[in-house]
């Protein structure tokens, strides 16, 4: 029900009703952009902008930068997690006791 | 496709995987919990349960974190009465019937949607309340109803709608609000004495709307850790971490895992729509749950000509539950599906008896979709050795 996805806003369709155009997945799509239009902004400036579409409404618009972040800190949890591993298989190897996940 | 694909990334899930392997028994220390204890996380959106069972997460976590999964699935949550209320109105002559496809399947005391669609009554689906709009638009002769359901995430939309067919002076269209709130509910679950609950995964969707803010009480009146996720494997392994590594530094806050989607403040836009047109009810009856104060919403008297429980003087009906069902203590997390007499014999997907088997984001329909069977024994042999 809560499901949304990303879609990215290709064009404007109606300036008035504020409708613009996504592409999600190859698929256009016209959607409501009256969540996600800032009062004193013109519409165009959202073209080329994702956003997270649900039930035909643009509810939030997709902030590029922090996705990188999250994706940068979950590569850097992933590589800590991989070394804790790494350093307690080395530990077994030498004979000692495991540390941490047990 | 892009900001989905980045976040089923395999090697960063088993990474993660194995960070919240070597934090629970950290956290288990820390709460000097004995080690088969398990930890356990609720996440409150039915979003999230899909997720986690879709990717066979509960499978690659261990034993001892448990994720129990929560309330969040506005059509699993749709009372009995309701769905009588919703079907007396869709078998009025002249209506046709607007809803989306997931409440179609959900049993009401004789009869679901679905049944009554075939006996006769005009129910079309639709993906959005625009569409609905559209049909009221297109059939001036006929009443459009059109059936609102859904979190704080969808209300929006539906009020967006209304002010919509007020601005142009639509008289034949009207809704019948089930719209509910996500705090209410979750200050209810958190008062419930029975529920042993060490943090929660916060709804992401929910949250782009109505912000981190809401949720502080869970932290600070409660003490537990909320951490805001998304819905990609990865996004739900990540909030799980946080929530582990505040376990274990004996923290409590409220945090947010989907950045590049949840602002802290929400989205100003859709709470100023919401407020115009929806107010909360004294208290709204939920599947299992019972009654919650302030949890529902519906029209203001402002847009009472949109309000299809006036129009249709609608009974607001309250029915108990199926006999046999115990989607109630699904929903409270105080019963695994399988626990349930009638999972998977009486009550399949496709002869539901309870809501939670209707909805893809009901948790006996994830499990039984998606539930390795293997699992579910293993899972199963664990709770009887360990009540
Ligand atoms: S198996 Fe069916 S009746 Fe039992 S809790 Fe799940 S949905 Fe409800």
């Amino acid at each position: 029900m809560c499901l949304g996805v990303p879609g990215r806003i290709v064009a404007i369709e109606d300036e008035q009703r504020k409708l613009g155009v996504i592409e999600c997945a190859g698929v256009r799509r016209i959607v409501s952009l009256h969540m996600v239009a800032e009062p004193d902004q013109a519409l165009a400036d959202l073209v080329g902008t994702w956003a997270l579409i649900h039930v035909g409404f643009a509810m939030s618009t997709i902030d590029e930068d922090e996705a990188h972040r999250t994706l940068a800190l979950l590569a850097e949890l992933g590589e800590m997690a991989e070394m804790a591993e790494m350093a307690e298989m080395g530990a077994e190897a030498r004979g000692e006791p495991g540390g941490g996940a047990t | 496709m892009k900001h989905v694909d980045e976040f089923r990334d395999k090697a960063l899930c088993q990474g993660l995987v194995a960070r919240v392997a070597s934090l629970v028994p950290q956290v288990q220390r820390k709460l000097g919990r004995a080690a088969t204890a398990p930890i356990k996380i609720m996440e409150v959106c039915g979003g999230h349960t899909h997720a986690i069972f879709k990717y066979g997460l509960e499978g690659m976590l261990p034993e001892t974190l448990e994720l129990v999964h929560g309330p969040g699935c506005p059509v699993c949550v749709l009372p009995v009465g309701r769905v009588d209320d919703a079907i007396s109105v869709a078998e009025q002559p002249g209506v046709i019937f607007a809803t989306f496809g997931d409440a179609l399947r959900v049993p009401g005391s004789e009869r679901s949607l679905l049944q009554c669609k075939a006996r006769g009554a005009d129910i079309r689906v639709v993906y959005s309340p625009t569409d609905a709009l559209a049909l009221a638009l297109a059939e001036p002769a006929r009443q459009v109803v059109f059936f609102g359901l859904g979190f704080e995430t969808t209300a929006p939309a539906t009020a967006l709608v209304v002010l919509d067919a007020h601005a142009r002076g639509v008289p034949n269209f009207s809704v019948l609000s089930n719209h509910v709130t996500i705090m209410p509910t979750l200050q209810a679950l958190l008062a419930a004495p029975e529920l042993a609950l060490d943090g929660f995964i916060g709804p992401g969707h929910v949250s782009m709307v109505i912000g981190t803010e809401p949720y502080e009480p869970v932290a600070r009146d409660h003490h537990k850790p909320l951490v805001v996720a998304g819905f990609e494997p990865a996004d739900v392994l990540q909030a799980t971490v946080m929530v582990l590594e505040q376990l274990a530094a004996g923290k409590a806050r409220v945090a947010n895992q989907y950045q590049r989607v949840v602002r802290a403040a929400g989205n100003p836009r859709a709470q100023a729509v919401l407020a115009e047109v929806f107010e909360p009810r004294e208290t709204f009856e939920w599947r299992g749950l019972g009654w919650i104060p302030r949890s529902g919403l519906r029209l203001r008297p402002a847009y009472a000509a949109y309000d299809a429980e006036r129009r249709f003087a609608v009974a607001n009906l309250s029915l108990p539950d199926h006999q046999a069902c115990q989607c109630g203590e699904v929903l409270k997390g105080a019963i695994k599906p399988w626990q349930c007499k009638v999972f998977g014999t009486a009550c399949t997907p496709d002869t539901p008896i309870g809501a939670c088997m209707v909805s893809s984001e009901g948790s006996c329909a994830a499990y039984y979709n998606y539930g390795r069977l293997s699992t579910v024994r293993r899972l199963k042999e664990r709770r009887e050795v360990t009540p």
